[in-house]
């Protein structure tokens, strides 16, 4: 096999070199999976104990957004996957087209985030304890259909705080790994136009889509069960 | 075999390739790295046993009267963080293992080479926040941070030792994903899984254990810092949260890390074994096997650190059985090193000495392991110096006596020179003293019921404590002596050729030092893991020894000794 | 293993299917149907982490490692949530007899 320019030196060949790769991330991945495990595991735990706050607690969430973002990454996915396709076969420009649209449907998920925690902040809904800054729960104003029916539920302020930590530390890790791979997107943009890839060398791009579908899977598992849980409450 | 005389050394080498300070710490060559791992793990060493002197002479006495008990406090968990995180877990895979395992699998790096750098730099920047919390007082909550103490109350830098920890970790990470990743696909030809060396399949199963089990210690640590900074109420029983579920995240990895700690000795071992009796290890595929077996149940076992913690007594009995399920394979790998003993042509070098000290002590480490998996025993003894005494008759006893036997068979490699035999013996030899004498009476101690983390204790104690002490001493000077010799041996000592022990494995196919690229030619596998012939069976057979140069030369690839 | 190439059509096909899943999930969650909610949505969310992982990440086409290090991380998951589970729910099964 002629050597190739992608080739590492310490590779026999480019097959080799692939196969390493994939391995590899999917190494790192599982590794990820560990890491939101931990989250999970607490969400698990918590959630079992306390299922009338969790439900309350998740009905103040911003419903609407959840789902917009939800679509939102399943487009980017699907925007990757075909930045992808893309990089198999040669298209320089068409790489680009996708990995910026991807960006961009990136980006609006962080923006949609952005204005769901300004909300949650404005409602006092972060569970800290500063001295300029303290979370507070009281049942929702009118914009709820459901509200009476939530508020007749007796619940304890620190049980739905508990649901809190757990909504900003599980989304907050997810969307910091969502900055992360914005950055990533960014840098094979760069080296999308300065050529890089062929169809025989473009492994950056395959790899950096099994990263960035993985951040989307987090999100499939985040949306029902932050979101979704006290949805049937409202009937 | 060659005189001292004979031996030239290779003209270009590792070592010698390019020259200056960026040639190194730039470097993606693997051995460099395991290179600078080595400075670095060695001057962790020597903070960790800093921190123990302080605690062995303030044990000498029954009261506390040479630092005060917050100090104390600090003292032990410095302790055991920077030896746990920063020497016992990276040590033999981030030196023997990221120098060794591409030679031994014939490959011309690892997987990753950039990303194996980056490892060492990760480290580090783990290893200056560690450092700049010790200089600031370091952190009073035991090296498990238990909550509501670590989250609510402690006075410590906790979220910045947390930090370091959290950093290192994905040192480790990495360099166990590098491992995997080359062991998978970058074999030599005709290496096929059963003729590894058994120190790849020790490094196989504690790259798994890295990569599945450290996330989760990374994430504990998140969460102990989220706690502590914005109250939220994860572990802290007035706002809801269970401190019990701390202990549950953190013993998940920590279980775990301690067979990230042994398996790699058990590896050294196990090349130990073999090559210094010169028979193939008894029951090759049970012990490659064994060493999956542990990694796996590894992680099944952690409530046996909480049976007095609140878990339930049901949950307890599970894990109960199933730590004495994971001392299965251990003892299997115990009775196979004894089995190849048996009719072997033992060397009595200082590699095997430091074999034999591990295989001793680790049996006398995993059988008391046994005892405190008893959940009717481990209420008496749980968190009394019989604990303490265990764990370092394995980390210790064990995993430091590999290291050592490691170092010492893999230095000629590793340096090209040899390491004067007397004083190294000699050295061993005071290692085992002072490990007994510090160690053993820890386990009447602990027994007799004196607690763990204590800087005072009843007066009857004290001759047990002082002859700990003493032997403390005798150990840090058996330490000193292989630093002082093999530092001298890098200038002074006699060139080593490429295999003066005439031993097994693809990294004694090339010279040693070895060149850059590893190997002249890449090696073409045809022979078996250790396929040791004694000279009679070899010719009856008509089988030759692989290492019967002038019977085979084609299989010597890549020697120039 | 050679490269797989996977049709674009594939990729819309497949995200059709995780959109209209999202609809679904979010429809359902809307009706009482008791502990059978958690079970529903944590089932479509599991397919449509299923299908991300065959066909967005290539998985249905690569390696048998690679299937067996997807299945060992969710594998390794479930050990952690399960063994941890069976601490709290079994917390006051077992009582010291009087």
């Amino acid at each position: 096999m002629a050597t190739h320019a992608g080739l590492a030196h310490h590779f026999d060949d480019i097959e080799q070199q692939r196969e390493a790769g994939t391995l590899g991330m999917w190494a790192f991945l599982v590794t990820e999976v560990m890491f939101f495990g931990g989250l999970f595991l607490a969400y698990i735990l918590y959630r079992s104990k306390y299922p009338t706050e969790f439900a309350v607690a998740s009905n103040s969430l911003n419903v609407t957004m959840g789902f917009i973002n939800t679509l939102v990454l399943i487009c980017s996915s699907l925007t990757m996957a075909l930045a992808v396709y893309f990089s198999q076969i040669g298209n320089r420009r068409l790489i680009t087209v996708f990995l910026l649209l991807t960006m961009v449907l990136g980006t609006t998920f962080l923006v949609v985030k952005g204005f769901e925690y300004h909300e949650k902040y404005v409602e006092h809904h972060v569970p800290v304890r500063f001295p300029t800054y303290e979370f507070k729960w009281e049942p929702h104003g009118s914009d709820h259909a459901g509200a009476h029916e939530a508020s007749s539920l007796a619940v304890d302020t620190g049980r739905v705080e508990m649901f809190f930590w757990l909504y900003f530390a599980m989304t907050g890790v997810h969307a910091l790994h969502m900055i992360i791979g914005l950055g990533i997107l960014t840098t094979l943009v760069i080296m999308t136009r300065r050529g890089r890839f062929t169809p025989e060398y473009h492994s950056p791009v395959e790899l950096s889509g099994l990263y960035w579908h993985f951040v989307d899977i987090v999100w499939i598992f985040l949306f029902p069960l932050l979101y979704l849980i006290g949805a049937h409450l409202h009937r | 075999m060659e005189t001292a005389a004979e031996v030239v050394p290779p003209r270009t080498h590792y070592v010698n390739a390019k020259y200056g300070v960026k040639s190194w710490l730039l470097t993606t060559d693997h051995k460099r790295i395991a290179l600078l791992y080595l400075a670095s793990v060695t001057f962790f060493f020597f903070v960790g046993g800093f921190f123990a002197v302080l605690i062995r002479l303030e044990l000498l006495t029954p009261q506390g009267d040479l630092v005060q008990a917050e100090t104390y406090n600090r003292l032990f968990t410095m302790h055991g963080v920077v030896m746990i995180f920063f020497f016992l877990i990276p040590a033999i895979p981030a030196v023997l293992g990221n120098f060794l395992v591409p030679l031994m699998v014939g490959a011309k790096d690892l997987a990753f080479p950039r990303i194996n750098l980056l490892s060492w730099y990760i480290y580090t920047l783990g290893a200056t926040f560690t450092v700049i919390a010790i200089l600031l007082g370091g952190v009073d909550t035991g090296w498990t941070f238990y909550t509501p103490y670590s989250s609510t109350y402690s006075n410590g830098n906790v979220i910045l030792t947390g930090l370091g920890v959290f950093i290192v970790g994905f040192s480790s990470i990495l360099t166990g994903l590098n491992f995997i990743v080359t062991i998978h696909t970058m074999r030599a030809p005709g290496l096929t899984w059963f003729r590894l060396p058994l120190f790849i399949w020790s490094h196989y199963a504690t790259s798994l254990i890295m990569i599945l089990g450290t996330p989760v210690i990374a994430v504990t640590i998140l969460l102990l810092a989220l706690e502590r900074l914005a109250h939220i109420g994860i572990f802290d029983p007035a706002l809801g949260g269970d401190p019990v579920l701390f202990q549950h995240l953190f013993w998940f990895y920590s279980h775990p890390a301690v067979y990230i700690m042994v398996l790699p000795a058990m590896g050294v071992i196990s090349e130990l074994v073999a090559n210094m009796t010169r028979k193939n290890i008894f029951g090759y595929k049970f012990v490659a096997f064994a060493s999956i077996a542990i990694a796996v149940f590894g992680f099944l076992v952690w409530g046996h650190h909480m049976f007095v913690s609140t878990q339930s007594v049901y949950a307890g009995m599970v894990f109960s059985i199933l730590s004495y399920a994971v001392a299965i394979p251990s003892a299997v790998k115990v009775f196979n090193w004894t089995a190849t003993l048996y009719k072997g042509s033992i060397s009595y070098n200082t590699p095997m000495l430091y074999a034999f000290g591990f295989i001793g002590f680790f049996i006398i480490g995993g059988m008391t392991g046994l005892f405190l998996a008893a959940l009717g025993v481990d209420i008496h003894v749980h968190d009394t110096y019989f604990v303490v005494a265990h764990f370092h008759y394995i980390m210790v006893g064990g995993t430091i006596m590999g290291y050592l036997g490691g170092l010492h068979y893999w230095w000629p490699k590793i340096s090209g020179r040899m390491y004067p035999e007397g004083w190294a013996r000699f050295a061993a030899l005071v290692i085992f003293v002072g490990f007994n004498l510090t160690f053993f009476p820890q386990f009447l101690l602990g027994y007799m019921g004196m607690p763990r983390r204590y800087y005072a204790y009843p007066e009857e104690f004290q001759v047990l404590n002082v002859m700990s002490s003493a032997g403390a001493s005798i150990l840090g000077i058996g330490y000193l002596i292989p630093m002082i010799y093999l530092i001298w041996s890098m200038r002074y000592g006699p060139h080593a050729s490429a295999n003066p022990w005439g031993a097994f494995g693809l990294e004694w196919r090339t010279s040693s030092p070895p060149p850059t690229q590893n190997f002249e030619k890449t090696p073409v596998v045809t022979w078996e893991a250790y396929e040791f012939h004694p000279r009679e069976e070899r010719e009856a057979l008509g089988v030759m020894d692989v290492l019967d140069r002038t019977l085979r030369p084609d299989l010597n690839v890549g020697d120039r000794g | 293993m050679r490269e797989h190439i996977v049709s674009p059509k594939v990729y819309f096909a497949v995200f059709t299917a995780l959109a209209v899943l999202t609809v679904v999930t979010w429809s359902v969650a809307k009706l009482d149907l008791g502990f059978l909610n958690v079970v529903v949505a944590l089932t479509i969310a599991v397919i449509k982490a299923t299908l991300v992982v065959l066909y967005f990440m290539h998985v249905r086409w690569s390696s048998r490692l690679t299937w067996v290090f997807v299945c060992t991380g969710f594998f390794w998951l479930a050990i952690m949530v399960a063994l941890t589970l069976s601490d709290y729910l079994t917390r006051g099964w077992l009582t010291i007899a009087p």
